[in-house]
């Protein structure tokens, strides 16, 4: 008799403590879907903070980065001395191998007409090193900037490239607008 | 009152139209910024798009959603209806798959509870609903039916099951002390998370690597070290280093149903206690030796005293250590190499991140006093999660003095996986 109270009194208990964790787990749903997005987040790189300090080359958890330089080819010069494409103080002018600037010789450079170039990125050699972008971006257009490649993004929790970013120019931002591209705004909408 | 408003109105059309000649002024020098022209093709080459990855469908972060929820569902019924062991094991060998293998590991519910700290400190984070989802709805589904989450839809969970070849039992003492790892651990991620600082589980996760062939050879070795270890002692991870574990720990001691073994038909053949992996059944009370209720009594107050000091004394030594703590913090580290940036002779050895931020143009005093808050959230949070330890501390003693009468193996509701082996071993049908 006297255990049969016991177990009546350890269930009451119970629930109420299962009452009231449900309560709390209500309340934090409910409060926190407030202010929740649907669908989801990914990082996004704003290339006008981006120092292309070549952290993304080897802090992505992928074995080669996700992060991939982009060619914005409305801003691009076509210029046939293209500081992207070539070596800073080369000995002779010409487009041999040890005078090409990206070690992954990942840009492709084919003739239009006199005398412009055209320069393409192959992204599947690409690092993400931001050699090219920095170079551009410092004689050049700025036409070649570093983004995150989102089909390639494992889209980690929290991201280690933004973890150890120096710029701080990682953030996490809505799937609706994935790409901020610099000095062209206009192409920011599309994905 | 009249000329006053006109000369309002007037004052507003005039900053109107310098706010519109300052924005084309930044337009023009904007579009003239470009150093090279835009070429003038005299073929008919056209400028090619820019190539740029499109963003993965929303569609299957939903159908990770359902997935989730159907598996949990699925195996919730299996757990408690079905009593099948079996279909426990298939279902975990899919949510290894799916979960881990194909959707790589990421989001799962052990680190969405970084993410929930995060909204919850920091206002302006957008939470993902899939985030909120994969961290309530195990608890909620815990709540009622115990941690039939962690047997099998957990891909880390699953990965260390499906290992557990020979496991041997452990002593209790060992168990305990272990089993406060976690707290620790739940503790020291709530203070990285809440102070926007790092996802220390995502960090550390062991078995990420695996799931996507990819890591640091640290972490594959973690990985490796707790997966041959878990052949013996099962499930070392989720045991003594889970920090999501720990709610559902506590959450499943007053879960409403949970699996349960022989159903008031036990006859005590012991074969179930053998068969757990986990040390997470309790023998009958018989078989025990009680001690006296007096002293039993006693203990408690004891421990009632202890627990006090014991909170402020944890609190007290890990507070010692914000410093530390916030050190992993960027905006900290930051703040302090640029107190030290003056000792730099050589301009090649500055960091990056000292160049980068004198670059920006921020004033350093606007940085220091930001890296002082956050070094001051430490020191709060230090206190509160060492207290927190303390605390843990005294109810684990405590708990010593609690005696429950039982008749019969049952499952231990906390510790319990609801794995089901046990009701496979069990001879009463």
């Amino acid at each position: 008799m006297k255990k049969e109270k016991k177990i009546k009194r350890r269930d009451f208990i119970n629930t109420g403590i299962r009452f009231g964790i449900g309560a709390g787990l209500g309340a934090i749903a409910i409060g926190l879907s407030t202010r929740s997005v649907s669908g989801k987040t990914i990082w996004q790189i704003d290339p006008s903070k981006c120092v292309q300090c070549g952290n993304c080359v080897t802090e992505c958890v992928l074995q080669t980065s996700a992060v991939k330089c982009t060619h914005v080819t409305d801003m691009c010069g076509y210029c046939d001395l293209c500081s992207g494409y070539l070596r800073q103080g080369v000995k002779d002018l010409n487009t041999a191998a040890e005078n090409r600037l990206c070690p992954t010789n990942a840009i492709v450079r084919t003739y239009v007409e006199e005398p412009y170039f055209e320069y393409r990125i192959v992204e599947e050699l690409c690092n993400g090193c931001g050699k090219c972008v920095k170079n551009c971006g410092s004689f050049g257009n700025g036409s070649l900037q570093l983004q995150v490649n989102q089909e390639l993004c494992v889209n980690c929790n929290q991201c280690s490239i933004a973890r150890s970013c120096p710029a701080e120019a990682f953030s996490r931002v809505e799937h609706k607008t994935p790409y901020l591209l610099k000095g062209f705004e206009d192409l920011n909408i599309k994905g | 009152m009249n000329h006053t408003s006109a000369s309002m109105t007037t004052m507003k059309r005039f900053l109107r139209y310098a706010l519109l000649m300052m924005v084309v002024s930044i337009l023009a020098v904007h579009v003239f910024s470009q150093r090279f022209p835009a070429p003038e093709f005299e073929g008919d080459y056209q400028i090619p798009p820019t190539q740029i990855a499109k963003v993965k469908p929303v569609i299957f972060e939903y159908l990770d959603i359902l997935v989730f929820l159907g598996t949990l569902s699925l195996l919730t019924w299996v757990i408690i209806k079905k009593r099948s062991r079996k279909a426990v094991f298939w279902i975990s060998v899919f949510s290894l798959l799916y979960f881990g293998f194909y959707r790589e590991g990421c989001i799962c519910a052990v680190g969405s509870l970084q993410n929930i700290t995060m909204a919850i400190f920091n206002p302006g984070y957008a939470i993902p609903v899939t985030a909120i989802i994969f961290f309530i709805a195990p608890l909620a589904y815990t709540l009622f039916f115990g941690r039939t989450f962690c047997a099998g839809v957990c891909p880390l969970g699953a990965i260390q099951d499906l290992v557990a070849l020979k496991p041997v039992s452990l002593k209790p003492w060992i168990r305990s002390l272990l089993g406060l790892i976690p707290y620790i651990y739940l503790g020291l991620a709530v203070m990285f998370a809440a102070t926007g600082t790092d996802f220390i589980i995502c960090r550390y996760d062991p078995f990420v690597g695996f799931f996507r062939h990819n890591a640091t050879s640290l972490m594959f070795v973690i990985g490796g070290i707790l997966l041959v270890t878990g052949v013996f002692i099962a499930r070392p991870y989720c045991r003594f280093f889970c920090p999501y574990g720990v709610l559902l720990n506590l959450i499943s001691r007053v879960s409403r149903r949970h699996l349960s073994i022989a159903n008031g038909k036990c006859i005590n053949c012991k074969l179930c206690e053998n068969a757990c992996p986990f040390d997470a059944i309790d023998m009958p009370t018989g078989l025990e030796v009680k001690s006296d209720n007096r002293e039993l009594v006693k203990k408690l107050i004891v421990y009632g005293f202890i627990t006090p000091v014991l909170i402020v004394l944890t609190g007290w030594v890990v507070s010692r250590y914000h410093e530390d703590f916030a050190h992993v913090n960027f905006k900290v580290r930051l703040a302090q190499e640029m107190m030290n940036a003056g000792q730099y002779t050589d301009p090649a050895t500055i960091p990056t991140e000292v160049t980068t931020f004198q670059a920006s143009g921020t004033a350093v005093e606007a940085l220091y006093k930001e890296a002082e808050f956050i070094v001051h959230k430490f020191h709060i949070g230090s206190w509160i999660i060492g207290g927190f330890i303390g605390l843990v501390f005294g109810l684990t003693l405590a708990q010593l003095t609690i005696y429950r009468y039982r008749d019969e193996y049952t499952t231990n509701k906390g510790n319990c996986y609801s794995c089901a082996r046990c009701v496979d071993y069990c001879p009463v049908k």
